[in-house]
């Protein structure tokens, strides 16, 4: 079909060093994300745990190190990778570089859909990831309908972020009504991993899968899709089927992850174009490694949320929001330019 | 000291009988709250209350018959006309329309300047630091309402009461560790709270106090660390919001080797009591001292 065309294009894809790069910034995360908290355990004291050798770690060390400090590593890990590469993926489909499921409202509207489901259908654990990706879907297509028409990649942004500030209002709404049952969705809101258990990691696990899966395989034709509708249609590509797919999919993933994490803003820009800058615009490389580097970003963004006022909390949207918002104008400049 | 507070009770027993008959007596009156010096000049017969807190304080003092609506939030007790008035953002239109001579909210803004350009007398009554603070604002909703000697008589009530429920805690029990549990994301109160300083009448040490970094008075913990601190007795003030119970809190991860899960002293208390400082503070303090003794 058109993988000769696609290789033969300039951007190149990943090369040995850099996915192996991206393999070990993710695991350096995961390791400094174990062996780092408010409890000062040894590193070397975690290792010998966890390969079963030395003496076992104390019970109370064990449990933070392995039901407490690990799930919510991996989960930081799986949430960081899957907003990377649903962003990368969505810059690839709507052709531009500004959108994330942040500026989309994707986020914003799965977090309604889940205060919805927490407010009115007796906060049945089960159903909020569905009812994340029903808001987000409509968020979604909501933001495509009004801003898909221009030809500008800001309009795009801006329709997302009218979808977002109406989704916020609703979502504002709700809360105030019931403020009793929701007083911990404020919180959530703001995403976290402070309560990360296995159970979560279970919970999401799936649909993270099956979306990165899908998004991986699709990213020769991402590369194919951003040489424009029509070529795209003149070799082979069936433009409509690969958006919905590709949409579908990084939607459900951002529904899952916000189900799980709350709102965590621009991770889905500055790790794409950190790649771009880096490696390649081929979305041969920055599909994969988004996957990577977003878990590895995501995991060490979590150890900065558990340390910066250890022992207390400070809500991880706040730092990604901090770095991000910075980063986004820079994005913005260049695009302009 | 106990014969000292037998003494009060009867003292504020006698005064209660002698001011009961001319409750009406003391007006006009000037309540020094916390919007500045608010002069009453007769007793009010159409009261609003836009703080739970308050609502409650109103009952206990006698004013009940007095008012015409409550908040939204001010489900205690039972007979209290709760209204869909807003406690969080309240608005001056809405509250007028009961036509009140007496409106007592909890935090200051525009609606307060807003009532009494109306003519209408504005308490601000706002969240206390203190349990003396507490007793002082039952007794200006006393003096504001006419019912002063009652006032006196229910926080000479609650000092007694709640001297006599510490007493009855054993010394041995008197500097457990304690955790008040906000949210099941661990928002937790510190001794410089209103409810810390309730905790610290035990003697109780408060495991929030050594992390709150930000000295927010509610700092978010970490699980880590809270398993590490051992609490031996863990207060969940999220039942009813987020359906906390012993048994969800047994069920987390590590927590059946926290010292409180394994005594039996994680105690679900009713998400409003354990938020207001009213009369209600005895039956809260009464339930953290059954919990002490357990085990």
């Amino acid at each position: 079909m058109t993988t000769a065309v696609v290789d033969e294009a300039r951007p190149r894809g990943i090369t040995p060093p850099w996915g192996l790069g991206a393999l070990a910034f993710l695991v350096l995360a995961l390791l400094v994300g174990l062996g780092v908290g408010p409890i000062g355990i040894a590193p070397w004291r975690i290792l010998e745990s966890a390969l079963h050798i030395g003496r076992p770690l104390p019970h109370i060390e064990d449990v933070i190190v392995w039901q407490l400090r690990a799930p919510r590593v991996v989960l930081a890990a799986m949430v960081g990778g899957m907003l990377a590469i649903a962003g990368g993926s969505y810059q690839g489909v709507f052709r531009n570089p500004l959108v994330d499921p942040y500026l989309l409202g994707v986020a914003g509207g799965a977090g309604l859909g889940a205060t919805l489901v927490i407010a009115y259908a007796g906060d049945n654990a089960q159903l909020v990831p569905p009812a994340a990706f029903v808001g987000g879907a409509i968020a979604v297509v909501l933001a495509y309908a009004l801003g898909a028409r221009s030809r500008s990649s800001t309009s795009l942004v801006l329709a997302g972020v009218t979808v977002a500030t109406f989704t916020a209002a609703v979502q504002t709404f709700v809360q105030q009504q019931h403020s009793d049952q929701l007083r911990n969705v404020y919180t959530w809101l703001l995403g976290g991993f402070s309560t990360a258990t296995w159970h979560d990691v279970g919970v999401v696990t799936p649909y993270i899968a099956v979306s990165s899966l899908v998004l991986l395989l699709h990213r020769r034709v991402l590369d194919v899709l951003s040489l424009g509708d029509e070529e795209a249609a003149a070799l082979g590509v069936d433009v409509g089927r690969v958006r919905l797919v590709v949409v579908v999919a990084a939607t459900l993933g951002t529904a899952a992850a916000v189900a799980v994490s709350g709102l965590i803003v621009f991770v889905g820009i500055i790790v794409p174009h950190v790649i771009r800058i880096l490696v390649s615009t081929s979305y041969r490389a920055v599909v994969p490694l988004s996957l990577l580097v977003g878990g590895g970003f995501l995991a060490l963004t979590d150890v900065l949320a558990r340390t910066v006022l250890s022992p207390q909390e400070l809500p991880i949207g706040v730092i990604t929001a901090f770095f991000g918002a910075p980063f986004f104008a820079f994005v913005l400049r260049n695009v302009r330019r | 000291m106990l014969r000292r507070s037998l003494i009060v009770a009867f003292a504020a027993l006698a005064l209660a009988s002698a001011a009961s008959s001319h409750a009406t007596g003391a007006f006009p009156v000037t309540i020094h709250a916390a919007n500045g010096d608010v002069v009453i000049s007769k007793q009010p017969t159409r009261i609003v209350s836009i703080s739970p807190t308050t609502t409650e304080d109103l009952f206990a003092v006698g004013a009940g018959k007095q008012v015409v609506a409550v908040d939204e939030d001010s489900d205690y007790p039972k007979q209290a006309p709760r209204t869909k008035l807003s406690g969080l953002s309240p608005n001056a239109e809405a509250i007028a329309q009961y036509r009140p001579d007496l409106v007592i909210v909890s935090y200051p803004g525009p609606v307060i300047g807003e009532l009494q350009k109306l003519g209408i007398a504005v308490l601000e009554e706002p969240a206390v630091d203190t349990i003396a603070q507490a007793y002082e604002q039952i007794r200006e909703v006393g003096a504001a309402t006419g019912h002063s000697a009652r006032a006196t008589k229910v926080v000479h009530g609650m000092e007694a009461k709640l001297t006599r429920l510490i007493r009855s805690v054993p010394k041995t029990r008197r500097h457990l560790r304690i955790y008040h549990e906000l949210t099941p994301d661990y928002y937790t109160a510190t001794s410089a709270t209103f409810i810390g300083r309730v905790y610290k009448l035990f003697g109780f040490t408060n495991i929030a106090d050594a992390a709150d970094t930000t000295h927010s008075g509610y700092p978010q913990l970490s699980a880590e660390y809270i398993l590490t601190a051992n609490p031996q007795v863990v207060v969940l003030a999220d039942s009813v919001c987020c359906h906390q119970s012993a048994s969800s809190v047994a069920a987390r991860a590590g927590w059946s080797q926290v010292d409180a899960v394994k005594n039996h002293r994680v105690i679900a208390v009713d998400d409003s009591v354990a938020s207001r400082w009213g009369p209600r503070l005895v039956n809260f303090v009464a339930a953290i001292a059954a919990v002490a003794k357990r085990g």
